[in-house]
C-alpha cells in the first residue's frame, strides 16, 4: 500500500513536470481497478458454475431414474399398461416420421423464402416488412403455432391429429429459424463470386443455383439441423393438436395418428401420480431424446467446422 | 453486327457517355473509339472512374441499383443500352477479369467449363477440347493438367488469375476487360500475365485498367487517361508517354500527382 502511494506520488510529480500537457493519467487507483476486475471474474465464473451445476443435477436425476429402464427392449416394445413391459417404439417412429415431414418442408420453404428476400426482393416495402419481422416470428410462443396448426391443418384441411398435421405445424414453428440461417448464409457469399458469374453472362437464377447456393449450403444445413432438433423436442404444439399418447398401432403413413417422444414424456410425467414407475419411463425417454438431439447438434457443428470459409 | 462494320476495326464506339452514382457523376461525356485486336490501357488516379468505365462496357455497373447512365456505347454499331440487347449475351462476347482473382470454389475443370455449361454445351468431348484450348491459351495448361479436379483455391494467386482468364476465354469472347488484373500479384506472376496479354491480343481486343504507368507502356497500343470522371487524353501509347498533348496527362505520367 505504501509503495503504491509512492508510485502514485511519483506519477503526479512526473505529470506536473510536463506542464504543457492538459491531462494527467490517474495511476493512483490501478490497484483498485485490478481488485474490481478480480471480483467480476469470480462473479462471472460463479454464474457459469451455477448454470452448469443446475443442468448437471437435472441430468443426473434423469439418468438415475432411467437406470435399469433404458434397455434395448424399451426401444423396440410399444406401449403397455404394465410399466415393465412398456416401450417407446411407436414414439420413436412418430418422431422419425415428423422429421421426414419437417426436414424437406422447412429446408425447401426456408431456402426459397431466404432466396426471395435476399436475392430478389431487395427493394419493396412488403419484403422489408417481412425481413424485419421474421426474427419476431421466431420468438412467437410455440403454443400459438399449435393453435394455428389446429385451425389450419387439423380442422380446415381436415388432417386431424395425423403426422402430416403435426409435421406441418412444427415446420411452421421452426421455419423462421431456417429462413434466418439461410439468409445469413446467402449474405455471407462474397460478392466477387457473384460478379464472376455475372461476367460470364450467367443470369441471376443461374448464378444463385450454381455459385451462391453451393457456397451457402453448409450454413443452410447447419441452420436446418438446429431447427429440426428444436422441432422434435417441442411438446406444446403437439399437445394443442391433440396428439394422443395411447397409440397401440404403429403409424404406417403420414395420414396416420401417431405419438412422439416429447408427448410421451409429457403424459408419463403427468401420470406419475397414478403409477410411480411412469417417472422412470419418462426419464428413460428423456435420455433417448437428449441423445438424439445431442447427435444432431454434433452433426451441425461438424458440418460448420468442415466448411469454414476458404476464401 | 455486320461484317462491313467489323472491317472498320472499331469494337466500341463510346458516344457522350455519362454515368451517375445517385447524385455523383462518375463519368462525364466520354467519347472514344476502341479498336479491334489492340490493347487499350485505361490509366488515371484512384477514383477517377476507370473501373466504372470498364464495368459499363459489359453493363456490370448496372448491378449497382443507384447507377444512372446517359449517352450510348455502340458495340459493333449496336447500342448496348438498347432494349433489344440482352446483357447475358453481351457478356458472352465481352469477358471480364477482376482485380482480385475470383475463381469459383470448385475444381479447375468446373471453373473453366462454367461458361460453356451455362450456355448449353453438354458434349463431354467438346468440354475436354474447350478445357485444353482455354487453359493453353491462358498459359496455365502445363501447370495444372495433372490436377484438373483439384479445387481452384489450391492454386497460387497468379495461377488463379490465369484460371480466371481461361474461364473468360472458354466462352469465346471477342473482348476481354481487365480491371487491374495484376495489382494483387507479385512481379513474376505479373510478368506472366503481361506476356499472356501480348499473345492474347492476336485474337482478342483487350481493355485493361492499370495503376502502373510502366505496365501501360509495356503492353498497350492505345492509352486513355482519365481524371475525375473525364477522358482527358486518348492516343497511341507511344504518343501519350513521349509527347502528351495535355498538361494534366504530362503531370500524371511524370508522377507530379496521382
Ligand atoms: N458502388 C458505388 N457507389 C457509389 N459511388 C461509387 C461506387 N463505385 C464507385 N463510386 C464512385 O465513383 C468514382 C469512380 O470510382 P471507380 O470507377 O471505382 O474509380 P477507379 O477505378 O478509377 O479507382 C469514385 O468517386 C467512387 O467513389
Ligand atoms: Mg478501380
Amino acid at each position: 500500500m505504501e509503495n503504491q502511494m509512492k508510485i502514485a506520488a511519483k506519477g503526479a510529480m512526473a505529470s506536473r513536470k510536463r506542464e504543457n500537457l492538459h491531462f494527467s493519467i490517474n495511476r493512483s487507483n490501478i490497484s483498485k481497478r485490478v481488485r474490481r476486475n478480480n471480483f467480476y471474474r469470480v462473479l462471472f465464473s460463479l454464474s457459469t458454475v451455477f448454470a452448469i451445476g443446475m443442468l448437471m443435477i437435472l441430468l443426473y436425476q434423469v439418468w438415475i431414474d432411467s437406470v435399469g429402464w433404458l434397455t434395448p427392449g424399451f426401444l423396440t416394445r410399444n406401449l403397455s399398461i404394465f410399466p415393465e413391459k412398456a416401450g417407446i417404439h411407436g414414439a420413436i417412429l412418430g418422431t422419425v416420421y415428423l422429421m421426414l415431414v419437417v426436414i424437406p418442408v422447412t429446408i425447401l420453404l426456408g431456402v426459397a423464402t431466404a432466396i426471395y428476400l435476399e436475392e430478389y426482393a431487395t427493394k419493396g416495402r412488403i419484403a422489408a416488412f417481412i425481413r424485419t419481422n421474421i426474427t419476431n416470428l421466431a420468438s412467437v410462443p410455440s403454443v400459438i403455432f399449435g393453435l394455428l396448426g389446429l385451425a389450419v391443418f387439423g380442422r380446415l384441411l381436415g388432417l386431424g391429429s395425423s403426422i402430416l398435421a403435426g409435421g406441418l405445424t412444427l415446420s411452421l414453428l421452426v421455419l423462421p429459424i431456417v429462413v434466418v440461417a439461410a439468409q445469413e448464409a446467402l449474405r455471407a457469399v462474397p460478392g466477387f463470386l457473384r460478379e464472376g458469374s455475372y461476367a460470364m453472362g450467367a443470369s441471376k437464377w443461374t448464378t444463385i443455383w450454381r455459385v451462391v447456393l453451393p457456397v451457402a449450403l453448409p450454413g443452410v444445413l447447419t441452420g436446418g439441423i438446429l431447427a429440426v432438433s428444436r422441432a422434435i423436442g417441442e411438446t406444446a404444439p403437439l399437445v394443442v393438436l391433440g396428439i394422443p399418447t395411447l397409440i397401440m398401432r404403429i403409424p404406417k403413413s403420414l395420414g396416420d395418428d401417431f405419438t412422439a417422444l416429447p408427448i410421451q414424456i409429457y403424459y408419463w410425467t403427468l401420470d406419475t401420480v397414478l403409477t410411480r414407475e411412469y417417472a422412470n419411463l419418462a426419464a428413460a425417454t428423456i435420455v433417448v431424446l437428449l441423445i438424439v438431439l445431442f447427435m444432431m447438434n454434433s452433426v451441425a457443428i461438424v458440418i460448420r467446422n468442415k466448411y469454414q470459409r476458404r476464401f | 453486327m455486320t461484317n462491313e462494320m467489323k472491317d472498320t476495326g472499331i469494337v466500341y464506339d463510346v458516344k457522350g457517355l455519362d454515368l451517375w452514382y445517385g447524385q455523383d457523376q462518375a463519368l462525364k461525356n466520354i467519347n472514344m473509339q476502341i479498336y479491334k485486336n489492340q490493347v487499350t490501357a485505361v490509366i488515371g488516379p484512384s477514383g477517377c472512374g476507370k473501373s466504372t468505365f470498364v464495368k459499363t462496357l459489359n453493363r456490370m455497373v448496372e448491378n449497382i441499383p443507384i447507377v444512372k447512365i446517359g449517352g450510348e456505347i455502340l458495340y459493333h454499331g449496336e447500342n448496348i443500352f438498347d432494349k433489344s440487347v440482352m446483357v447475358e449475351e453481351l457478356r458472352t462476347k465481352v469477358g471480364m477479369v477482376f482485380q482480385k482473382p475470383n475463381p469459383f470454389p470448385k475444381s479447375i475443370y468446373e471453373n473453366v467449363l462454367y461458361g460453356p455449361k451455362i450456355h448449353g454445351i453438354r458434349d463431354k468431348k467438346v468440354h475436354m477440347e474447350i478445357l485444353e484450348t482455354s487453359l493453353k491459351a491462358a498459359a496455365l495448361w502445363d501447370e495444372v493438367k495433372d490436377r484438373l479436379d483439384d479445387n481452384a483455391y489450391g492454386l497460387s494467386g497468379g495461377q488463379q488469375q490465369r484460371l480466371c482468364i481461361a474461364r473468360a476465354l472458354a466462352v469465346q469472347p471477342e473482348v476481354i476487360l481487365m480491371d487491374e488484373p495484376t495489382s494483387a500479384l507479385d512481379p513474376i506472376a505479373t510478368q506472366k500475365i503481361e506476356d499472356l496479354i501480348n499473345q492474347l491480343k492476336e485474337d482478342y481486343s483487350i481493355i485493361i485498367v492499370t495503376h502502373s504507368m510502366q505496365q501501360a507502356g509495356r503492353i498497350s497500343d492505345k492509352t486513355a487517361f482519365f481524371l475525375m470522371g473525364e477522358l482527358i487524353e486518348y492516343d497511341d501509347t507511344s504518343k501519350i508517354f513521349s509527347n502528351p498533348a495535355k498538361k494534366q496527362t504530362e503531370d500524371y505520367i511524370t508522377g507530379r500527382f496521382g
